[in-house]
């Protein structure tokens, strides 16, 4: 068995080149995904630092600490950041770069250099972000919305959309090579219906990138014609219209809530399996439910309009085909806590997350039905209580997601145990501060607090007061990993080939893997998750 | 397969001048009132015919596997659902009577 290979001295993508040139100009897609993680980690300090600023910000009722010019660019920052260049890349470009050529039995991704050249393509849009921030950022909102961005907002809008436009590059590239990969280079027994379910989330995930992004890439450009020239394509005093921007805008960026969500969804179901030893329940159902979400999430863009202007009539259809995406959702739900009956469950540190990543998605997907509902919508419109909904999602979401599956693949992708006990404090720190942080915004956004204003009345203050405390032990909670992953890369234990006992090729290579993956060609002779027929092997972590 | 077809230059100089002749075409329906919306309607069909030959004919469609083909018609059908159901607010606006709109 491939699982007794230990031998650290043999080669490995690691330890095959040495030197920066090799890191740098490496096509190797297990060192693009480390090139990936560097980068991404780095952007979520900066977005993480600007939350800080936020959370400190709202400590007082008063603007106390930064005018409100500084304000809005801080929250318009966080976001632009985090979604950008943190949530929409995190899942796909370090963990699936990674792991999706190991699930499928394959050497590397399709296209390699379109790989390395997909990374190059992320940092010069990072770099266009950080130098837009150091010429004083944007003041619009992530969203953009015109024509205050286009027409009157003096800030650096068109760095900014510049830099979103060419991250979306970089999305598509990995996206096309995910998706050749899926097709073409599957491991002989490989068939579609035994392909792990990050494998089907990954790959559900590359369409949604590559039939929304061009829609946002054409609509940043429009913005930048009219806020460079002053076109008027969304100036209502030019005879354009400002909702058409909300329509473009959102019919890429709905869908890329589900760029975020649907990797760490297929990361949580690889958990549950392994740490149930059980097949995922109704796997089947589970790959259709990700295929619903992908097409389900191009149609329902228009309840972020339900107050801008749109008609009612189209509003009721699109608050209609929102609330469909609930039941995919719940399918998902249902199945992984089905999946945890009567299985022997095992409460490793991935488990922690996958659990976490439960029921903080449920509340997250839950006040999302509260939000499609038109009349609901209306009075907690742009208050906190948004807040709170889309950072249960995507924090309690994706995040949640990202770090479960970084501790799963961590002794694959180092080759180096990380401390458990550490690691279950950061998990615990992570879901304590998490909802200490948001759950008090769901209550004081329903008594009406405004998203988006930097003071705001004294009886809110409390509820604030307690978001910055869970902000801190969030915080601290992010930092933990940080250190002792790093830490672990030097100092920790060996890992062995297959340190969970989990089903899956990734595991039947050697950890870290040699260049090429597998030292044998593999061939899949089970349907995925074949936990009850396989011989219960050693947990070594 | 797809990549081994080879087309012949004289393919590729008929598809052009039909590029180029619906280029001029553009330009003189531009010129002509045809009423609302019809120049809209043409310089619209116009538009997609030239993507249809560009994209059969240079971007090699008419030769590829059928998975290539799906992947074609499938980015045709989101934009269709774009245009769709964005139009379903712009023509639905004024189904609702709002004073002084």
């Amino acid at each position: 068995m491939s699982t007794l290979i230990t031998d650290s001295s043999r080669s490995n993508y690691l330890n095959a080149a040495y030197g920066i040139k090799s890191w740098l100009l490496t096509k190797d897609h297990k060192r693009i995904a480390l090139l990936y993680l560097v980068a991404v980690s780095i952007f979520f300090s900066v977005g993480g630092l600007f939350a800080a600023l936020i959370r400190l910000e709202l400590l007082t009722p008063e603007g106390d600490m930064v005018q409100p010019d500084i304000y809005n660019r801080l929250f318009t920052m966080h976001g632009v950041i985090m979604i950008f260049f943190f949530l929409i890349p995190a899942i796909p470009a370090v963990l699936g770069n990674f792991i999706l050529p190991l699930m499928v039995g394959a050497k590397d991704l399709a296209f390699p250099r379109i790989n390395l050249a997909s990374f190059y393509v992320y940092v010069v849009a990072g770099i266009l972000g950080v130098w837009a921030l150091i010429n004083g950022g944007v003041d619009t909102g992530w969203t953009f919305y015109t024509p205050y961005s286009s027409m009157y907002s003096n800030t650096q809008v068109t760095l900014v959309a510049m830099a979103g436009f060419i991250a979306g590059f970089s999305s598509i590239m990995t996206a096309v090579n995910f998706i050749v990969t899926v097709h073409r280079m599957r491991a002989p027994g490989l068939t579609w219906f035994r392909m792990p379910l990050m494998v089907w989330a990954l790959y559900a995930t590359s369409i949604i990138i590559m039939l929304a992004t061009p829609v946002l890439a054409i609509t940043l450009v429009m913005l930048m014609l009219d806020h460079s020239l002053h076109i008027g394509i969304f100036d209502p005093a030019q005879g354009g219209d400002p909702v058409l921007f909300q329509h473009l805008f959102w019919f890429y960026s709905h869908p890329a809530v589900y760029i975020m969500i649907l990797p760490a969804m297929g990361v949580i179901s690889e958990l549950v399996a392994a740490f149930s030893r059980k097949k995922v329940f109704g796997y089947t159902f589970v790959v259709y439910s990700s295929l619903s979400i992908a097409f389900l999430g191009f149609l329902v863009w228009g309840h972020h309009l339900f107050v801008s202007g749109q008609s009612v009539y189209a509003g009721a259809v699109f608050s209609i085909l929102s609330m469909l995406v609930a039941i995919p959702s719940a399918v998902k739900v249902f199945n992984w806590t089905a999946t945890l009956f009567q299985g022997s469950v095992s409460y490793q540190t991935p488990m922690l997350y996958a659990l976490g990543f439960i029921g903080l998605f449920t509340i997250g997907g839950l006040t999302g039905v509260f939000l499609a509902t038109m009349g609901l919508d209306t009075h907690v419109h742009d208050t906190y209580f948004v807040v709170a909904h889309f950072h249960y999602v995507m924090v309690g979401g994706t995040i949640m997601g990202y770090l479960g599956g970084l501790h799963y693949w961590w002794p694959k992708i180092s080759g180096k145990l990380y401390p458990e006990f550490w690691a279950k404090i950061s998990a615990l720190l992570v879901f304590v501060g998490f909802n200490l942080t948001f759950f008090p915004q769901f209550i004081v956004g329903y008594l009406g607090m405004p998203r988006r204003y930097h003071a705001y009345p004294p009886e809110f203050q409390v509820f604030n007061v307690l978001s910055t405390a869970g902000a801190s032990v969030l915080g601290l909670g992010y930092l933990l990993p940080i250190i002792y992953l790093t830490w672990s890369m030097r100092y920790g234990k060996k890992a062995p080939a297959n340190p969970w006992g989990a089903v899956g090729l990734e595991w039947e290579t050697a950890s870290p893997p040699p260049t090429f993956n597998f030292d044998d060609d593999p061939v899949v002779e089970h349907e995925a998750y074949d936990y009850h027929h396989r011989p219960e092997e050693p947990r070594v972590a | 397969m797809s990549e081994h077809h080879i087309v012949t230059p004289k393919t590729y100089i008929t598809i052009i001048a039909f590029l180029f002749a619906l280029t001029a075409a553009t330009v003189w329906v531009a010129f002509q009132h045809f009423g609302d919306p019809w120049n809209d309607v043409i310089a619209i069909g116009i538009a997609l015919t030239k993507a249809t030959l560009v994209v059969l004919f240079f971007m090699h469609v008419k030769w590829s596997e059928r998975t290539t083909k799906l992947a074609v018609i499938l980015a045709v059908l989101f934009l269709v659902v774009l245009l769709l159901i964005t139009m379903s607010d712009f023509l639905t606006r004024g189904w609702l009577g709002v004073p002084g709109s």
